[in-house]
């Protein structure tokens, strides 16, 4: 296996173009284990840690655009204020030693239903920015993102350059279930976003689909019945309903990690007290 | 040094703290483990295993496997030279393969290459021709005429009866239960590890991470056909045991191709294969009925417990006599009757591990005892303090509890400490769910449960256990240095500061070595069953002893005074009113005096087949937990909040130490109740792997308050009693307890999943 290590943005798009059978490498913390397992044997590891333009944010018109190799902890440190939701994700990812290593580029390049990413840039309407040396850049909207249980539309000559997502306009939230308190690969997941600004609902699904996934249903429903101009509060039975139009739009499986019915009620119970805690924070804002 | 410091400071003798001296290289990671070891010209070696949970062989093809360059060896069962079979208890395990497969991971053949991932690929290119089997994956099905036979001999291991008192009990108040125990593995951080060097006189030395020398080396010889002198083993750095490592893992494998190749070979697992590398905790499916008067007195208990051995015999025999001898708890019980069966089934085998078939059991009884306290109307405390057996008393085998039995004690201990706070809701690292940010308080529910355990302590019903201890007494640097010398594994739980302690107080020196165990001393027997720091303390004291004999001899000679009246202290020869009459060092000049015991605790004996009466057991250890559980109903998170323990551990030689195997031993039984299981579906084991086998990490083990009790054993040394493996087994009943009482629900299995708590 060849180990390629480039110093720049240009040569790490270069090296992906001539090297097809290169497996990108980021944080190491998913690419590494497959490796462990030998699940996987790639021709060559592109190692992109030495890139110094994957480890930069920037923020324009309201935007966040994270370098792909920006780390957990980096984003619980620095952006917690306008990324709420995504560093709430942040925080629940693996160990200190997880986060100070693993990256939200690397994730989204995994592609895993359980990534624990993907909710809050489902939620928050992210954008993934890829990009190859022949063709140059595009975004893909992250709901168009995920095409199968670990796959993306990410072409074998493409890289993740970065992830584009909006300021949080409003209250953000981010539940995940796991069997243990800690170092757990969620069970289920659920993100929240409130966007008062255009009264809508984002919401995100992950580890109950085959891919990460949103409940637009759901989400159009609340905002709908949302009383956004008074605030009144969020009653009980509505934010039930929402739960269940959450747990509706997911499609899980029995595994090892839990049951699908489990995962179904998690997300139902996690889609109402998000909702509501949301809620209450914005009409506290108020 | 000022005057205080001096008198500060510690002698490190028995009831101290003395620091380990393997203590500072483990926490800068400087320790050598198993995994660490190395030899210049070594190759590695791995294991190719079954993919199938039971099927006929019907053809091996090495060739292509031959042709990968770097390959040195590929081994069958054909190049097995001895008997291809090994066991603790029954030789009833091949070395590898020959004929037939009995579960998914069962080592088949054995490849030698310069570099390990050359011989795992190499290990891809033998081709196994396999007639795939029906198997029997499910034990409740095992003793079933029309099952399929996992040995030719049938699917039962071991069945044990108990019998006592009146036969036909009746009783007004009666409890009945049926409980379900999950596979538990031992989750040692060490994975399996050995290096095998083939030595100049055509035998070889092997280094490994074990529990018991002697007994591998036993296992080694016949597989390799050699006498033991040609078979020595060392005792590699062990990274946990907790009886994953009774039984042979890498041991005749990495020695056949050290003999085969004439290089040094290394064998190492990952973690996964680990999973297949060692025997589990046997999963349990249990039935319970107590009979009591209307006080909650206890009249009779009946139990049914089935244990799923596996493919293999490993310990299960002795499981089975534990769950079924020891499977009621510390309680007493006038009228008994107990059918305890191990049976074969080709699942992963089973085996020792810490609690060996008291922690099954545990769950059972400790869940019944919580039903009769409804029943009758007392509380949890109580109706175990009304029941609980006091010194003098006999054990449900009729044996007679010989030493104190504080179980009302601690039980009472647990009680009084204080309750925790209420959950803060602000943080949310200290709810259910923690950080996963599921809950800020909603659905979260407060329960309290309570559980004890009594557990024997070394080996029972006649084994004759032993250890053999050398020391030796020599002047080294111009200062007198005893070296103990012993075949006892050091597993992580303190051993080796134990003998130094007990040296330094036997012979009053203060520089003792400990000599790193092998096979060129005498057994020690086995590092389990609790029993180290009783039977090698037992046997390092007595060697100790023999030294000062001989050396306060010589003093007293050359002093011209009787031996009666000297002591060693201080590294001097001091008479009876302590004063200093000559150097330990003189008297020694430039000889070593050097004694080897074999020592022995009282005998223990076989019980009878067909009552289970009899004294099985030497010594009972006994625990008691209260665990305080925060429960999200909702969602089935649980957030244990406190975990507090009492134990009786007769004389604490160190305290520090004491301590730290009650921590451990509390986390693991609290692993079992809420999230460790090897999860077996048709023979396959779905999670061999710490992503998705899941141990308790610090945001799941809460502080703990320990209580330790000393009552001294009088028949043990020192009055000791085996500390490690009680808090494993009441820890678990009690957390169980506690979400029982925080959900309302009967949780009749455990690792209690959060579905089993939301009924989804």
């Amino acid at each position: 296996m060849d180990f390629l290590q480039p110093s720049s943005w240009d040569d790490a798009l270069a090296a992906r173009a001539e090297r097809p059978d290169a497996l990108p490498i980021a944080g190491g913390t998913d690419v590494m284990v497959e490796l462990n397992f030998d699940r996987r044997r790639p021709g060559a590891l592109l190692d992109l840690t030495r890139v110094p333009e994957l480890r930069e944010w920037t923020l324009a018109d309201g935007v966040v655009r994270l370098g792909a190799g920006v780390p957990y902890a980096r984003v619980i440190g620095e952006l917690g204020d306008r990324l709420p939701g995504l560093a709430m994700a942040a925080r629940t990812v693996g160990s200190p030693q997880i986060r100070a290593r693993g990256t939200v580029g690397g994730n989204l390049g995994s592609a895993s239903p359980a990534g624990d990413a993907h909710p809050p840039l489902l939620a928050a309407g992210a954008q993934v920015e890829l990009v190859s040396a022949a063709r140059g850049a595009r975004r893909v909207p992250v709901a168009d993102f995920f095409a199968g249980v670990k796959r993306s539309v990410l072409e074998p000559d493409e890289l993740i350059a970065a992830v584009l997502v909006p300021e949080a306009a409003g209250p953000q939230q981010y539940c995940k279930v796991g069997t243990r308190n800690a170092m757990v690969i969620a069970v289920s997941a659920f993100a929240l976003a409130l966007h008062p600004d255009r009264q809508e609902v984002g919401t995100g699904i992950g580890s109950a689909a085959p891919t990460p996934r949103r409940a637009p249903e759901a989400g159009q429903f609340l905002a709908g019945e949302l009383n956004w101009a008074a605030r009144t509060p969020l009653p009980e039975t509505l934010a039930a309903e929402f739960g269940r139009r959450v747990a509706d739009a997911a499609s899980p499986i029995d595994d090892v990690r839990g049951s699908a019915a489990y995962r179904r009620h998690s997300l139902a119970v996690m889609a109402r007290r998000a909702a509501t805690w949301a809620w209450d924070d914005l009409r506290r804002a108020a | 040094m000022t005057t205080t410091e001096a008198t500060a400071r510690q002698t490190g003798r028995i009831g101290e703290s003395a620091q380990r001296p393997d203590g500072t290289l483990k926490v800068t990671g400087e320790y050598a483990y198993a995994s660490d070891l190395w030899h210049d010209d070594m190759v590695w070696g791995v294991t190719l295993r079954s993919p199938h949970p039971s099927a006929r062989i019907r053809r091996i093809d090495v060739a292509e496997a031959l042709t990968v360059p770097g390959v040195t060896a590929v081994l069958t069962a054909d190049d097995v030279p001895g008997e291809n079979a090994y066991g603790l208890e029954h030789a009833d395990s091949p070395v590898l393969a020959a004929d037939v497969v009995r579960y998914v991971g069962e080592p088949v053949a054995l490849v030698a290459a310069d570099h390990p991932e050359t011989a795992r690929r190499a290990a891809a290119r033998i081709r196994v021709d396999y007639e795939v089997l029906p198997a029997l994956t499910d034990p409740r099905r095992a003793l079933d005429d029309d099952a399929p036979r996992v040995h030719p001999g049938g699917n039962l291991v071991r069945h044990q009866r108990l019998r006592r008192g009146d036969p036909d009990p009746t009783a007004p108040v009666v409890v009945s239960l049926d409980f379900c125990v999950g596979m538990q593995d031992q989750a040692f951080l060490g994975p399996e590890s050995g290096l095998a060097v083939p030595a100049e006189d055509g035998g070889v030395d092997l280094y490994v991470a074990t529990q018991w020398l002697h007994i591998d080396q036993r296992q080694v010889c016949l597989a390799l056909g050699m006498p033991p002198e040609k078979v020595r083993l060392t005792l590699a750095g062990v990274g946990g045991a907790f009886g994953g490592r009774e039984d042979l893992s890498v041991h005749v494998h990495a020695c056949l191709l050290a003999l085969r190749t004439g290089r040094p070979v290394k064998m190492s697992y990952g973690r996964e294969e680990s999973f297949y590398g060692h025997v589990h905790r046997h999963p349990a499916t249990m039935t319970y009925e107590f009979g009591a008067e209307r006080d909650g007195t206890l009249v009779y208990a009946r139990a049914h417990v089935l244990l799923d051995g596996g493919a293999y015999a490993s310990s299960t025999a002795a499981v089975v006599g534990n769950a079924g001898l020891l499977g009621l708890g510390p309680y007493r019980i006038p009228s008994v009757a107990v059918d305890a069966y191990g049976v074969f089934t080709n699942n992963p085998p089973c085996g020792a591990m810490r609690g060996f078939g008291c922690v099954q059991a545990a769950f059972a009884h400790e869940a019944l005892m919580d039903e009769l306290a409804d029943a009758v109307g007392v509380d949890p405390v109580e109706i175990r303090r009304r029941n609980g057996l006091r010194e003098g008393e006999r054990t449900i085998t009729g044996q007679a509890v010989d030493s104190p039995a504080p179980v009302a004690e601690l039980l009472q201990r647990v009680a009084d400490l204080p309750l925790p706070p209420p959950a803060d809701t602000a943080d949310i690292r200290s709810l259910p769910g923690a950080v996963g940010n599921t809950t800020h308080g909603e659905g979260v529910r407060r329960g309290v449960g309570y559980a004890v355990t009594m557990k024997n302590v070394g080996f029972s019903e006649g084994f004759d256990d032993y250890s053999t201890a050398r020391v030796r007494l020599q002047v080294t640097g111009g200062e007198a240095v005893a070296s103990v010398h012993t075949a006892a594994a050091e597993v992580g739980q303190g051993l080796v500061t134990v003998q130094q302690q007990i040296a330094r107080t036997e012979l009053g020196v203060e520089r003792v070595v400990v000599v790193p165990a092998d096979t060129t001393v005498g057994s020690a027997g086995s590092t389990s069953a609790s029993r180290q720091t009783y039977v090698t303390g037992g046997a390092v004291q007595a060697a100790c002893g023999a030294v000062r004999t001989a050396v306060l001899q010589r003093a007293a000679v050359a002093l011209g005074l009787s031996p009666a009246a000297l002591r060693l202290d201080g590294d001097k020869v001091v008479g009876s009113s302590g004063e200093v009459l000559a150097d330990l060092a003189e008297v020694l000049g430039g000889d070593a005096v050097e004694e080897t015991v074999e020592w022995r605790h009282r005998p223990t004996h076989a019980v009878d087949p067909e009552t289970g009466q009899g004294d099985a057991h030497v010594q009972f250890a006994f625990s008691a937990h209260r665990a305080v559980v925060d429960v999200d109903v909702e969602l089935g998170l649980v957030k244990v909040v406190a975990l507090d323990t009492a134990q009786d551990v007769g004389k604490a030689i160190n305290p520090d130490a004491v301590v730290g195997q009650i921590h451990g031993g509390s986390a693991q039984g609290m692993g079992l109740a809420l999230m460790e299981e090897v999860v077996v579906t048709d023979g396959h084991v779905r999670n061999p792997s710490f992503t998705d086998y899941l141990l308790p990490t610090v945001l799941d083990v809460p502080p703990m308050r320990v209580e330790v009790l000393e009552y001294a054993d009088p028949h043990a040394p020192y009055g000791v009693r085996g500390v490690g493996e009680p808090p494993t087994i009441s820890s678990g009943p009690a957390v169980a307890a506690a979400v029982r009482a925080a959900t309302g629900r009967p949780l009749r299995r455990v690792p209690i999943r959060p579905e089993h708590i939301t009924g989804t």
